[in-house]
């Protein structure tokens, strides 16, 4: 009989709340990146019909409560593990060489995250919250159908130089957190395996180059064209 | 060789401490660090100064008592080394060096460069044995056939000291290497199976208990390691806390 604070309260319980939300974060930012490629080819009626989908389908709306959760957890579990470590340490080293034996991101992941959940308050802010009880514009499509014009909303922003920067800067932020959480996830859960684990991060690497670029490239393609 | 030795000078667990600066000249290249530090020492008693306080015990890399922070990493610039096997030909001559204790709120400093790492003992005492009879009629070494790979990986965990040094380098000071190395050797073996899920419970909330840090992954600890446990032995730990929470009556 194990007398311990087991899947809640202990560190690596913790640590699997992180690493699972991660992932499923991992999993909605590639749902997220496929529906708004309609915005790299400048197709009004296929994102707005994206938009509207997303807001009003049963399903996908059950799936957004667990997002926001998830948001909320990884956020709220990440800030507890952040005040955690520091009061384990209360008196800092006068030299400290990180650089020597662990890469830059994995040090610094509360920071890029602190940077991403601003990203995402900005975010949520200039779309998600005007999608649902801001007001957009209504326009109707070729066969008739009326729909919020979430695209013209969406590309007045990024046609501001400095709001379009900022993404790319948050984009650029996010690479770095997934540069190491992606396969740090795996890590924690215990997924490790000899055969599977340089693959694992292999793809990690990919993700956190290939998914924040291509969202990236979003606000710089309306800009530039 | 000539050195400028910075050194934590600390007069008990309740002072503040601070930084002194010292000169030692006349080191081979061929001393160790701690007999650097012997010189300096020496020198120290010879000007009615207190000798730096620091662990040693065996002096050839196996013990796991030296425990200096050196230039920003635990054991300094060595890999797979103690204190004790770092030599002053890893320096240059003339360098500045700067030396610290171990630092973590679990590791109080009892005086200098001396830290208390009896919470890896509470750790070892809350489940890091097999309460099996090893005394009188020992079974034959092949009744129990045991695959090599795993005989191999059980042995790999074992070789950890208890230096501390994943505690020292971990950003967050964290105990998670020593404690799944230790969690490790005896879950990869049929003899630690029968307590394997209350010896994964019970130490990792020990080392919760002692207040170290949480485990980002960032595998400095692997990196700073003496004796080069890899932080499979933390995967493999979380595998088996995750199992045990899940299972365990």
């Amino acid at each position: 009989m194990a007398t311990t604070r087991g899947l809640f309260g202990s560190s690596l319980a913790r640590k699997y709340w992180m690493a699972l939300t991660g992932l499923f974060l991992c999993s909605f930012l590639v749902i997220h990146l496929l529906g708004n490629l309609p915005l790299l080819m400048g197709k009004q009626e296929a994102f707005n019909a994206y938009a509207h989908f997303m807001t009003t389908f049963p399903l996908i709306k059950a799936v957004s409560y667990l997002l926001y959760a998830s948001i909320l957890l990884h956020t709220v579990d990440g800030l507890m593990l952040a005040k955690q470590n520091m009061a384990a340490r209360p008196a800092n080293y006068v030299k400290y060489n990180g650089a020597a034996n662990a890469n830059w991101s994995s040090r610094n992941m509360a920071l890029l995250g602190t940077f991403t959940l601003l990203f995402l308050i900005i975010h949520m802010k200039s779309f998600w919250y005007e999608m649902h009880w801001g007001s957009v514009p209504m326009i109707t499509d070729a066969e008739g159908s009326t729909y919020k014009d979430l695209y013209t909303i969406t590309v007045a922003a990024f046609e501001q130089v400095w709001y379009s920067l900022f993404y790319v800067v948050a984009m650029i932020s996010l690479g770095f957190h997934l540069w190491h959480g992606f396969a740090s996830a795996f890590q924690t859960m215990g997924w490790s395996h000899p055969r599977y684990t340089p693959w694992i991060k292999a793809i990690g690497y990919g993700f956190a180059v290939l998914v924040p670029a291509t969202f990236a490239s979003i606000p710089l393609y309306i800009l530039l064209t | 060789m000539k050195f400028t030795l910075n050194v934590w000078r600390q007069n008990g667990p309740q002072d503040k401490g601070r930084m002194e600066t010292y000169q030692v000249d006349q080191v081979s290249d061929d001393m160790s660090f701690l007999e650097m530090i012997d010189v300096l020492n020496e020198q120290l008693i010879g000007q009615g100064v207190d000798p730096v306080v620091f662990d040693h015990d065996c002096r050839e890399g196996i013990c796991g008592m030296c425990s200096m922070f050196i230039n920003g990493e635990a054991h300094g610039p060595g890999r797979g080394v103690t204190t004790c096997q770092l030599h002053m030909r890893e320096f240059k001559d003339g360098d500045e060096i700067t030396i610290e204790p171990f630092r973590a709120k679990a590791f109080p400093v009892i005086k200098d460069l001396m830290v208390d790492r009896s919470a890896f003992d509470r750790i070892i005492q809350a489940g890091g044995y097999v309460s099996v009879n090893t005394s009188g009629n020992l079974p034959d070494a092949n009744a129990t056939p045991i695959e090599k790979p795993d005989a191999d990986a059980a042995f790999d965990a074992a070789t950890c000291i208890g230096c501390g040094a994943c505690v020292a380098t971990c950003k967050n000071a964290s105990a998670m290497l020593f404690t799944s190395a230790k969690v490790s050797q005896f879950a990869l073996l049929p003899q630690g199976q029968v307590e394997a899920k209350d010896r994964v419970l019970h130490m990792v909330n020990q080392m919760d208990l002692e207040g170290f840090g949480n485990c980002t992954n960032t595998g400095a600890c692997e990196v700073e390691c003496p004796k080069g446990i890899s932080i499979e032995n933390i995967a493999r730990m979380n595998r088996e806390f995750l199992s045990a929470s899940i299972t365990s009556k």
